[in-house]
């Protein structure tokens, strides 16, 4: 116990010790390690293409006709499936990426440094609504903004931060805890203070270029930007916190629309795998639940660092998902959190917990002890590829991942 | 899409893109709409409304600061009547208020809402019990576990860890206890006084405590130990460290110590911890008639008995006259029925009638009786009907009586039988109105019935409130007893009046 409580308090000392600065933005092949030709991280732990679901399926052969590997969809499904490409999780290659979360060389990513252990994370850009990549996109039109997200986008932030000299992230989400976001389902707050802040080295990075109009308006008209930077933040400060010996502290937690896969400290890169739930939630006009793809994505990083469902009682109306739609149950889901965490975050304080920090820490054998599976706040994807979000809500992540999770920290400590 | 798009735009209007998502499922279900959504008007929102053949030219006007709310009825009226349903949801006439009370769910976070509190009740199945037990004397926590069916080696290391911290358990299986005045799970309303309890059973401490305020008195402290704290394995750990307690508290002046006969190294060590005390001590181990005592130690057979040693050898009930009142009956029957539902209550009565001579039997056997079997008929049967055989998978009897229903009507459609006797146990925890339950089931008997003696446990400040309870008894034509004692003793006279 004491050796566990010892490994937890230094987890919780390196989750709190982090220092997230957005630092650039790089096509993903020049930052990422064996992100070569024939290769594609996915959202979640490991998957086989025949057991992927529509949308990540449409999303791989996205990728593949955009990074030039096949000439159409269906040549490229034909590659998928013919296992000519290398399937890897992005957890394994320091990334994550929302939804599908495919990620490939071209495409730019977000790199956030944590300053404090010198490790990196990328994210993928968000590409706004509609029909996108991370929801199984795959048409002209998807791939069309993917090229400009390389070309335009990426190469404009890039410049601004180097300008800049970095974000400091973790300033931001304080502040926009504090205006109403929780980084999961809402970033509108954040994405403004970016918006604001980068502005002007945007500006003075384009000059004359005719590019900025689009840029702040491709970044002003999606409230969702910040959800990238803020999933490339929360794997930058749960990397260092990987394989400390016995600690039963989580250090992601993640789908790939089939299953859902939990990391823990002290075993290592050991994936404890379940069924992925399927989401209560509200939908967009027009669909239903019968629409629905299971739980997906990375995007989990973010409760994994204390935040979306954690912190709900900074964002209230999140909690009308699901139940009566109260501003105190969004105040439960936070204090139930806090049972199955090891500590608070002082710095990221909620104003309807009199600025309590955010619960912290997830401690397996507390999720174990009290039946209280994580709550993840999270968008709803279409069960077919390429029609995009179909509705969100609140998904509570499998108890089963947690079970395996305790019984193999205990492996891992050997008869006591 | 046959139906009908209505549109309509507010301008200038806001509302959180949940809260709008919510009203959308509400006025979507409304008689004669096909679909319905609220939105702000921007480019993407547009075209999910377009894409769900929501979108008329209205809404194609409006912009990013405007409400379009768009419905497709099966016909105008339909539209007309759920767009006037919108208005009203949004002026907010149908919210509803309030919210929800946040519960701790663990030990950990309820000390953070009580950091004060220095005492838990652990009340969860017995193989977790232990467990919780041992996080609330960590937590630096007094703890009484309710629990049964807690293992034996885990009762001794919890309260060997908590007699190192000089913390108490009470029990496992301790369903009673009265602390600082306040009356835990099943126990009742008590005024304070100068008598401590240290009792390892809980109705006999209901019964004891009760008799002890109708006579005028009060208790200081009453500490539950757990059936199995005198036998040898447990040591007694916790009866010890009450007595050391109670020794030490300036308003407690006699202690009246119950429980079922200590193992035999037990009752040397209580034996000599009672010795060293300079308080008075009343001891009552029911099955237990003799033992060797210090001075300061009385034995007492029954836990009226120690109630009125306690209270300076009172007598109880002196105006129910047992002989008077055999007297009044016409006899019927042959046998006594009794049905339980506090275990010490239905061992105290099995041992008056033993003591008459009667030959008893029972699921819960003290010593003398035989175990109840299936010619036990032609017997006098005494059942604890909260023992296990009878709660497993349902609640305690003296939560719900449907419990000792079914037993009810057999002892009462049973010629055979002389004499009913029962238990009615009040205070916190029991059954709302357990004497008005019995009066129903009497009520629907048509036919001439036994006898039927009763007791009831419990106090005027209990919810149930015992005069109330004792009236709805009577109304019913049951003979109520001062006491579990005195019940038992007018069913033996019935019974032996016969046998004559």
């Amino acid at each position: 116990m004491e050796i566990i409580d010892k490994a937890n308090a230094e987890a919780l000392e390196r989750i709190l010790a982090a220092q997230p600065i957005l630092a650039d933005v790089k096509a993903a092949g020049d930052v990422i390690d064996g992100l070569d030709e024939g290769v594609i991280l996915h959202a979640g732990p490991p998957i086989t293409w025949e057991r992927m679901c529509g949308p990540m399926r449409g999303a791989v052969a996205g990728a593949i006709v955009l990074e030039g590997w096949a000439p159409d969809l269906a040549s490229a499904e034909r590659m998928a499936a013919a296992g000519d490409i290398s399937f890897y999780p992005n957890h394994h290659f320091d990334a994550v990426g929302p939804m599908t979360g495919i990620t490939t060389r071209s495409q730019p990513v977000l790199v956030v440094e944590n300053r404090t252990f010198g490790n990196r994370a990328c994210c993928t850009l968000n590409e706004g609504l509609g029909k996108v990549m991370r929801f199984g996109g795959n048409d002209s039109e998807v791939l069309a903004r993917l090229r400009w997200l390389a070309d335009t986008l990426g190469p404009a932030l890039s410049t601004a931060l180097l300008r800049r000299g970095g974000l400091d992230l973790k300033n931001i989400v304080a502040r926009g805890l504090a205006m109403g976001d929780e980084m999961h389902q809402r970033n509108v707050a954040c994405s403004s203070l970016l918006m604001r802040d980068m502005a002007p080295v945007l500006a003075e990075a384009m000059g004359s270029d005719t590019s900025l109009s689009s840029i702040f308006d491709f970044i002003g008209s999606n409230d969702q930007f910040f959800l990238n930077i803020a999933m490339a933040m929360g794997k930058a400060i749960m990397d260092p916190v990987r394989g400390i010996e016995s600690c039963s502290i989580v250090t992601a937690m993640s789908r790939n629309g089939t299953d859902f896969g939990v990391w823990v400290s002290g075993t290592g890169d050991t994936w404890f795998t379940a069924p992925a739930n399927m989401p209560d939630g509200l939908y967009f006009p027009g669909f239903t639940v019968a629409d629905a793809n299971p739980d997906m994505g990375d995007s989990t990083i973010i409760e994994t660092v204390g935040l979306g469902g954690f912190a709900m009682a900074a964002s209230p109306a999140v909690a009308g998902f699901v139940g009566a739609g109260t501003a105190s149950e969004a105040v439960n889901y936070t204090l139930d959190m806090y049972e199955i965490t090891v500590g608070e975050n002082p710095d990221w304080t909620m104003p309807a917990l009199d600025f309590r920090g955010v619960p912290t820490g997830i401690d397996i054998r507390l999720v174990i002890e009290t039946g209280i599976p994580p709550t993840i706040n999270t968008g709803i994807a279409h069960r077919e590829p390429g029609v995009g979000q179909v509705g969100a809500g609140i998904v509570r992540a499998p108890m089963a991942c947690f079970e395996q999770a305790v019984v193999g920290l205990a492996d891992s400590l050997g008869p006591s | 899409m046959s139906g009908v798009i209505v549109n309509r735009v507010r301008k200038g209007f806001y509302l959180d893109s949940v809260a709008l998502m919510r009203l959308s499922k509400a006025v979507s279900i409304l008689d004669g709409v096909e679909d319905a959504a609220l939105m702000i008007g921007t480019p993407s929102n547009k075209q999910f409304l377009a894409e769900a053949g929501l979108l008329a030219d209205d809404g194609e006007e409006a912009t990013v600061s405007d409400l379009i709310i768009g419905i497709r009825a099966k016909d105008h009226k339909a539209a007309k009547a759920a767009l006037a349903h919108t208005d009203a949801l949004l002026k907010g006439s149908a919210r509803r208020p309030g919210g929800q009370k946040w519960r701790p769910k663990t030990l950990r976070a309820a000390m953070q809402v009580a950091p004060d509190a220095n005492l838990a009740i652990i009340s969860v199945p017995g193989t977790f019990a232990a467990a919780e037990a041992r996080k609330a004397l960590r937590l630096g926590l007094h703890v009484m576990v309710f629990s049964d069916n807690v293992p034996l080696e885990d009762e001794i290391s919890l309260k060997r860890e908590a007699q190192e911290r000089g913390q108490l358990v009470m029990g496992p299986d301790c369903g009673t206890a009265i602390i600082n005045g306040i009356p835990l799970v099943f126990a009742n309303r008590v005024p304070k006084g100068s008598i401590g309890i240290i009792a390892a059973s809980g109705t006999g401490f209901q019964e004891v405590a009760s008799l002890i305020a109708r006579a005028g008195q009060g208790i200081s402290q009453g500490i539950g130990t757990g059936g199995r704290d005198l036998a040898d394995e447990v040591g007694g750990i916790t009866t010890l460290m009450a007595i050391d307690a109670l020794d030490a508290d300036p308003e407690t002046e006699k202690i009246i110590l119950l429980s079922k006969p200590p193992g035999p190294r037990v009752a040397t060590a209580i034996v000599d911890r009672v010795a060293l005390s300079p308080k008075a001590f009343t001891l009552c181990f029911l099955e237990l008639e003799q033992i060797d005592l210090p001075n300061n130690a009385t034995l007492t057979p029954t836990l009226k008995a120690a109630a009125e040693h306690a209270l300076g050898n009172i007598t109880f009930g002196e105006s129910f006259l047992i002989e008077d009142i055999v007297d009044t009956l016409t006899t019927r029957g042959r046998w006594v029925r009794g049905l339980y539902t506090g275990g010490t209550l239905c061992a105290e009565a099995q041992m008056i009638l033993i003591k008459g001579g009667l030959g008893v039997a029972s699921n819960a056997p003290v010593p003398g009786a035989t175990e109840a079997a299936a010619d036990s008929h032609l017997m006098h049967v005494m059942l604890d009907l909260g023992a296990d055989e009878y709660t497993a998978g349902r609640p305690h009897p003296m939560i719900d009586p449907e419990v000792r229903s079914e037993h009810l009507h057999n002892a009462l459609n049973n010629e055979e039988v002389a004499v009913l006797l029962l238990d009615v146990v009040i205070g916190f925890g029991a059954h709302r109105d357990p004497a008005g339950w019995v009066a129903a089931v009497l009520d629907g008997v048509r036919h001439q019935r036994p006898t039927i003696i009763a007791s009831v446990c419990g106090t005027e400040g209990d919810p149930q409130i015992r005069s109330t309870q004792v009236r709805k008894l009577e109304h019913a034509g049951v003979i109520v007893a001062p006491s579990n004692a005195q019940a038992a003793e007018l069913a033996l006279r019935i019974v032996q009046r016969w046998e004559k």
